[in-house]
């Protein structure tokens, strides 16, 4: 019977399966950050348990870290203390960690750090304790976000106990125009299909659009699935994904990596699988993107307009709309192009790769930011850091008045005082506009670098193609 | 982990859809190494002005909401990140069961693994339950676990959703990792067969 990708990863990797119960789902790899594991820890603690799998667990700090100068130290003394337990729990139960003070110095968000250090390869069941662990699909693995009791249980066990999903068959053909990228394919998707669509479902990206993106960009599209409600989206493997991970640290070598790509040349689905359900997109049709609400599917093309509550299908989707307004103090009909902004921020592990900084730094170069706005360039990893710098772009960054800072999660959680005043307009290259997200009573426009980019120059929400030549 | 059978209570309505976890807990209450006093920040965003005091118009802030543990919201409840500070917070404030169209899946683990039960209802009950609050705020709700009934203060029961082993696990009050444990001998033979190296 012919079967999808992710039905032969599930399938490869299920021990265990009583009727009418989950399935104890084996876990290749398993990565920790510092906000979402300490209580798994004391959990073994209790039990007397040690980590099961030590040398498939690796550990970073992301959420909570600052991105100043690493030689400053940590003011919160929170944070401080989340870091240290992090550092005690690794080194007591013998899991690798690239912490803010290991050399080679390779810490980062954990969905930059898998991929760049080649953790994440196709075929793998991967977990993380956080949702956007999506992003590691781009490579062909099964890869969803946990809570703290499953990130225990793993830890424990190096099982999962999960109900099998559907399949969300994600069709995206025509080829981008220009300006147009990966990013405002998923804010596209998002925005006609809702943030329930993929709720209960696994998304398999598939269609021209997919197959001419590279690494990074697949990326970007993976680790929003969350935001359409599916834990996972996978894009099979091909030779694009060969290239990126060939030679990266933890990737195959030698005979390993020529049985591994036999392995992995089987995963794309079979050409007659069949899916619950298909949806699709023509990547052709599509503007920039913006997000005018305070969820993701709130968004619009950039060059539109934002929508009437009054025109909502049903009450209650009248209501979300009028609240969001409300928050986001948008009238009803009006352009986003042009609304004032007070910062950028160009980050997070949707858009923090050296693609989307190279992006960034092309709207950049030679140009100013407008005065009255904060830039925060943000790299998703200590690695992206030292090739940007490699490359000039810190230069062109820090010319056109922007802070270029250390790695981490920054301002798409908020949790480490980079954050947004109340009342106070982002463009955001991150994943979430909710409200208070970005920091209390702040206000997130969701876009691509390259729009964040060319909002920064003008100081209010920008066309990114006006300035491109 | 808490034991769940039966649950009778008032419900604090919430006719919110996608209420995501950035507002069920700010992310600014992550940085803790426990789970205690999460309660205290459920809703903070919604439920406490910049100076702390708490927004009287906020419905968790009314007087008569005190001691209710049925929290009744719209769709897609709990999108958004895998915190289970989530589950946490609304467990410490004293919630049992959320009722909904529909949970993101995240979420809607986190709350099997802690006592506090997802409450799946059709479009119409849930409606209907809605409206019957409206009418009479202080209408009592009964949830059977076992039988997986909802009974509607109006006598109406509607049936609810719930896999076998999460239901077995809840109606005792054992967790998952138990079980997996006693797997160890299938884990073996599994890392025996299939151990491809990092």
């Amino acid at each position: 019977m012919p079967q999808t990708l992710f039905e032969k990863i599930w399938n490869a990797h299920v021990i265990a399966q009583e009727p009418d119960s989950p399935a104890v789902l084996y876990i290749d790899l398993h990565l920790v950050h510092e906000v979402t594991s300490p209580q798994a820890f004391e959990g073994l603690r209790a039990r007397g348990l040690r980590v099961r799998r030590p040398d498939r667990t690796f550990a970073t700090m992301d959420h909570g870290i600052p991105t100043t100068p690493r030689d400053l130290p940590i003011v919160d003394e929170l944070a401080a203390k989340q870091i240290a337990q992090l550092e005690k729990n690794c080194a007591e139960f013998g899991v690798t960690l690239f912490g803010l003070n290991s050399a080679p110095h390779k810490m980062g968000i954990v969905h930059v750090i898998g991929p760049e250090l080649g953790l994440t390869q196709p075929g793998m069941t991967i977990v993380c304790g956080d949702s956007h662990t999506s992003t590691h699909g781009a490579f062909g693995a099964l890869a969803f976000g946990i809570g703290t009791s499953e990130v225990e249980m793993v830890l424990a066990t190096q099982c999962l106990l999960q109900r099998k999903p559907k399949t969300m068959k994600v069709q995206i053909d025509g080829a981008l125009r220009p300006g147009v990228t990966a990013k405002d394919i998923i804010l596209a998707l998002i925005a006609r299909y809702g943030v329930g669509a993929g709720t209960g479902h696994v998304f398999e990206y598939k269609g021209e659009a997919i197959r001419r993106l590279s690494m990074e960009e697949r990326m970007t599209i993976c680790n929003m699935s969350i935001e359409g409600g599916a834990r996972a989206g996978l894009i099979a493997p091909d030779d694009t994904t060969f290239q990126y991970i060939a030679g990266r640290e933890y990737a195959p070598k030698g005979a390993a990596w020529d049985k591994a790509l036999a392995r992995w040349r089987m995963l794309p689905s079979d050409p007659d699988a069949v899916y619950d359900a298909t949806i699709s997109l023509d990547a052709g049709a599509l503007e920039p993107m913006i997000t005018f609400g305070t969820n993701p599917g709130m968004g619009i093309p950039i060059t539109g307009r934002v929508p009437d509550p009054d025109e909502a299908p049903d009450p209650s989707a009248r209501n979300a709309l009028s609240k969001a307004l409300t928050y986001m103090q948008l009238k009803p009909n009006q352009p986003v192009l042009g609304q004032p902004i007070d910062v950028v921020f160009i980050g997070s592990c949707t858009n923090s790769r050296i693609t989307d900084l190279r992006q960034a730094a092309g709207v950049l170069k030679g140009r100013k930011i407008n005065p009255r706005v904060r830039v925060l360039i943000v790299p998703g990893s200590a690695q992206v850091k030292r090739q940007a710098e490699a490359e000039g772009l810190d230069r062109i960054f820090k010319e056109a008045g922007a802070e270029w800072r250390e790695a981490g999660c920054s301002m798409c959680i908020a949790m480490n005082g980079d954050q947004l005043a109340p009342g106070q307009y982002a463009v955001s290259t991150s994943n979430r506009n909710f409200e208070g997200r970005q920091g209390k009573g702040g206000r997130t426009f969701l876009a691509s670098p390259l729009t964040a980019a060319a909002s920064a120059v003008a100081g209010c929400v920008t066309d990114p193609r006006t300035l491109m030549p | 982990m808490n034991r769940f059978t039966t649950l009778t209570s008032k419900i604090v309505p919430l006719p919110i859809e996608n209420v995501d976890t950035d507002q069920i807990i700010p992310a600014r209450f992550l940085k803790v190494t426990d789970k205690k006093g999460l309660g205290d920040h459920l809703f903070a965003d919604w439920r406490y002005d910049a100076d702390g005091s708490p927004k009287p118009d906020f419905i968790l802030n009314r007087p008569e909401m005190q001691g209710r543990q049925i929290l009744l919201a719209g769709d897609n409840f709990g999108c958004g990140s895998s915190r289970e500070h989530a589950p946490w917070a609304l467990v410490g404030y004293g919630f049992r069961a959320v009722i909904s169209t529909s949970f993101a899946d995240i979420f809607r683990n986190n709350a099997l693994k802690n006592g506090l039960l997802p409450v799946i209802l059709d479009k119409d009950t849930h409606r209907h339950l809605f409206g019957i609050v409206e009418e009479d705020p202080n209408a009592i709700l009964t949830i059977d676990l076992a039988e997986q009934t909802v009974t509607l203060p109006d006598g109406r029961r509607a049936t609810f959703p719930i896999d076998h082993f999460s239901k077995t696990c809840l109606l005792n009050g054992v967790d998952e990792i138990g079980y997996v444990l006693n797997l160890r001998a299938h884990i073996e033979a599994f890392e025996r067969a299939h151990e491809q190296p990092i």
